[in-house]
């Protein structure tokens, strides 16, 4: 590829590759504070590509491309290529991870042990984890846990955050002092903007933990905690794991250790605050 | 049919993991996980490896589990046909 950049991210080097500077650029200034090893060997590699030699000049459109693609997956024009780069990345651990078992979920440490978060978009995870990690909660990540099938132990993926819409003025307003990428608006999901995780999370992302609480948050309705059963919570984690089915019997293993070792919990909460409290308390 | 000989899955190709109320069975040959709720668990106990028929399985559910198998036949035999589709019933 023209342009190209080489990004480490907890256990997970990525090779993105573009046609054009500009999203290269833009990853360049997201990513400044993590790894950024030009010698490093790349575990996955992305592929921004013109869907033909003229949209690279003319009314540029970007193919998303690389190890692992959606074959209906639609171009995207230039000016969102940073999210078409981000979602790639996010494409090739879903599809193409293979050592760890992924959770879409995310993660935060305390005192050594990690709390992972579960639950469909609009759940509120994303939020949860970001606030916790300025109540003196570690980072992990927002979108996938990382769980080792030999150790159990939870490794850290800490990309930036992903906000949309009205989540992105909230968190400049709660994170006066964190990151921004761009604001990019017009997307299919309306606008977007990511936010970089605390310094203290990108210096220990390669420090794993073992997990100690399994949490199904679930936003908008009155607070409320309930225990959740080892069926109910197998089957809630198999359906959100992205290569349980691909890991075999190794998925098979890491999946029911996790659920028979680890209480489940799930919480509504009608806000941030109370969702807040709750953790506090079943911690 | 109903003379023929059946079995449980032999136990270096299944996996199983007991939870509260339901149990969880990985099945190596098709890589496939199956979450099997009251009779299955109690049906595939009670095969073990020794093969036998569906009148002696019966017998044994209806002495073992406490199943009345009089009234529920008709189902345990729709069940058996089913653990046998996925594998993890196989003729002996």
């Amino acid at each position: 590829m023209r342009h190209k950049i080489i990004l480490g991210i907890g256990p997970r080097y990525f090779r993105i590759g573009s046609d054009w500077r500009a999203p290269i650029a833009a990853l360049e200034t997201l990513y400044t504070t993590y790894p950024q090893a030009s010698d490093a060997i790349p575990h996955f590699t992305v592929r921004l590509e013109a869907t033909s030699v003229l949209r690279r000049w003319i009314k540029p459109q970007v193919a998303i491309r690389g190890d692992y693609v959606l074959p209906d997956a639609l171009p995207v024009s230039l000016a969102h290529g940073l999210i078409a780069a981000e979602m790639a990345m996010n494409l090739q651990i879903a599809l193409g991870e293979r050592r760890f078992l992924l959770l879409h979920a995310a993660s935060v440490e305390r005192d050594g042990r990690v709390l992972i978060m579960t639950g469909d978009s609009g759940s509120g995870k994303s939020t949860l984890s970001a606030m916790l990690s300025k109540r003196g909660w570690r980072f992990l990540g927002d979108e996938f846990a990382m769980i080792d099938p030999e150790s159990g132990l939870v490794h850290p993926f800490p990309r930036p955050i992903s906000l949309k819409n009205a989540s992105i003025s909230e968190m400049q307003r709660c994170f006066p002092k964190a990151q921004f990428g761009p604001l990019v608006k017009g997307t299919p999901k309306g606008d977007l903007c990511h936010m970089v995780p605390n310094p203290t999370a990108i210096a220990a992302m390669n420090v794993p933990a073992p997990p100690a609480l399994i949490l199904f948050p679930r936003f908008g309705h009155a607070a409320e905690t309930r225990d959740v059963g080892q069926s109910e919570a197998f089957v809630r984690l198999t359906q959100a794991s992205t290569n349980y089915v691909a890991l075999g019997e190794a998925g098979f293993e890491a999946l029911t250790k996790l659920v028979n070792d680890l209480p489940a919990k799930a919480i509504d909460y009608p806000d941030t605050q109370t969702a807040l409290k709750l953790v506090e308390t079943l911690w | 049919m109903v003379g023929t000989l059946i079995a449980a899955a032999p136990p270096d190709q299944i996996r199983i993991v007991s939870f509260d109320g339901l149990t969880a069975i990985y099945h190596r040959r098709s890589g496939q996980t199956h979450i099997l709720s009251e009779p299955l668990p109690e049906i595939l106990s009670a095969l073990g490896n020794s093969p036998m028929t569906r009148d002696m399985l019966f017998a044994r559910l209806s002495a073992d589990a406490e199943i009345d198998v009089c009234d529920a036949s008709e189902a345990l035999a729709a069940r058996i046909d089913e653990l046998e589709a996925i594998g993890l019933v196989v003729s002996a």
